[in-house]
């Protein structure tokens, strides 16, 4: 039913629309602190997506009913801006697509983070999508984890996501637009890296359990990779501060 | 039951469920691994197209497709139109507030939606009437009645069994006018049959179709979606807790092994009302 994609999705010498190799990710960068009144923030560029994360919080709850006894409540907000997308104008309003993902990115991030040191307070995560390019909800979910970091939130550990897909009865990490809207399948996984457990884990398309298990190992690798770089991006943040702060001495 | 003791009580069990849990039983005296009893009547709603009433346990739900002639999506022109829409009834739990869906409603729609859509149950290109101009767009509005856990396999139930009871009056096309001949009733073309089966982690634990009870008290809950080939068809993680890659493994074997007796008691439903 799917219409045939203006691309081909494999070319001939085995590769992806984009020239990439099947485990191969998209160029990824990433920057925190790029907003000044956020308790923390951070930007992803992974292909052509363009992400920001900003955290507000611990802060006062409100309405203050919803506020927790014994733990922090964590709230988080997924939204695209209405030139995000490719085609026509997307409007702002929630899409029942948003609030869902709002709702499996929010659990993505709790287990990562110690709610139980701020009773009574939120942990407000805003995500907003400027530019969407497949695989929006595993990179808001690297930058909501670097914001977290950055807001100086005590974490278990960062959470890093990617989606695999299946492309043409291959299975590819890391897709893009084309190989989500006409691949057979997508498969977001977040992990928690150094615990090696999964904290986002959707799909759908058809899918046999080895291939289940050999894409959950091509995601594994993927996440290990952009933790890597989450690290990195973070330490760029505070080298620098450390570099100003030295200076100012 | 008021709210705070119907979500509180559960808390004082807590203890109970993980001590029976180490001991392989669970509260309501099934085994890890068993499934609620399960009934499910289908074509109990005359008026809609195609309906179903599935329990499992004190879990009701209800399902009924409503199909229209409309105008296609503009990205599938000669493709009709499925949309599935889950309401958590207020009388169905003292938790439950009236107004639209809420993300919890949502998520369940979009989950049975994702299962349904995957495997392409309904062959939607077969609800194509005149390309680009009229299709048959079918609404299957998912009614929570009773919350006594688990409701997206309920809701997956129904909204197949319901899907399997529809049918659709014959349609002809003459000078590209749409005559209806509301006499002659055609079975919906559904081709695949996916059910979706739930998994609870409560502790180090993983039990197959949670009670209320246990929903209070999981960690974490996943929801594999299997097709009549044993292939899973969606998948969905839900709630603040985490799987090991093993646990995922498992079950997902759990979950292909169950789907097939959900799946006879779909066909049961439908044989007893004939197609």
């Amino acid at each position: 039913m799917k219409k045939s994609p203006p691309v081909p999705l494999i070319t001939p010498d085995g590769k992806r629309c984009d020239g990439r190799a099947f485990d191969e990710l998209r160029p990824i960068e990433l920057e925190v602190g790029v907003l000044k009144n956020a308790d923390g923030s951070a930007m992803i560029r992974q292909g052509k997506n363009i992400i920001v994360a900003a955290v507000y919080g611990p802060r006062e709850l409100h309405p203050k009913h919803l506020a927790l006894p014994d733990r922090a409540v964590l709230r988080c907000r997924y939204h695209m801006a209405p030139f995000s997308v490719y085609g026509e104008r997307k409007s702002p309003a929630p899409t029942r697509r948003e609030i869902e993902l709002s709702k499996v990115i929010r659990e993505a991030l709790e287990p990562a983070i110690f709610l139980e040191l701020f009773p009574r307070c939120a942990i407000d995560v805003y995500i907003e999508v400027l530019q969407a390019d497949g695989g929006t909800r595993c990179a808001s979910i690297v930058a909501a984890s670097l914001a977290l970091a950055d807001a100086g939130i005590p974490l278990r550990d960062l959470v890093a996501a990617v989606a695999v897909g299946k492309v043409q009865g291959h299975i590819v990490l890391d897709i893009n637009h084309l190989e989500d809207e006409y691949g057979e399948g997508d498969m977001p996984v977040a992990m928690m890296p150094t615990r090696g457990v999964i904290t986002l884990f959707q799909a759908d398309g058809v899918w046999t359990p080895d291939e289940i298990k050999y894409a959950l190992e091509l995601a594994r690798k993927g996440i290990m990779k952009i933790y890597e770089l989450q690290k990195e991006a973070l330490r760029k943040k505070y080298e620098k501060v450390i570099e100003e702060v030295e200076v100012g001495v | 039951m008021s709210k705070a003791s119907f979500e509180v009580i559960p808390h004082l069990k807590k203890k109970t469920i993980y001590a029976m849990l180490q001991q392989g039983s669970r509260i309501d005296g099934r085994k890890l691994t068993e499934y609620r009893q399960i009934a499910i009547e289908a074509g109990i709603v005359e008026r809609a197209n195609g309906s179903a009433l599935v329990k499992l346990g004190n879990t009701m739900v209800i399902a009924g497709i409503k199909a229209g002639i409309g105008a296609p999506f503009p990205d599938t022109p000669d493709a009709g139109a499925l949309m599935v829409n889950v309401e958590f009834v207020p009388f169905a739990s003292p938790t439950f507030e009236p107004g639209p869906p809420d993300e919890n409603a949502i998520e369940v729609a979009r989950v049975v939606d994702r299962g349904l859509r995957s495997t392409g149950a309904v062959n939607l290109e077969k609800l194509c009437i005149v390309p680009g101009k009229h299709v048959w767009v079918l609404w299957c509005d998912i009614y929570v009645l009773n919350h006594d856990g688990n409701l997206i396999d309920a809701s997956a139930l129904a909204a197949l069994t319901a899907l399997l009871n529809t049918k659709l009056p014959k349609v002809t096309v003459e000078g590209g006018e749409v005559k209806i001949d509301e006499r002659t009733l055609e079975p919906l073309p559904v081709e695949h049959y996916p059910v979706t089966v739930t998994m609870a982690k409560i502790g180090d634990h993983i039990v197959v179709d949670p009670c209320l009870d246990e929903e209070l008290v999981m960690d974490a809950r996943l929801s594999i979606a299997v097709n009549e080939e044993g292939k899973v068809c969606a998948i969905q993680k839900g709630l603040g807790g985490y799987f090991t890659i093993e646990e995922v493994h498992k079950a997902i074997d759990m979950a292909v092994q169950v789907s097939n007796e959900l799946r006879n008691k779909i066909f049961e439903a439908i044989k007893k009302v004939g197609t």
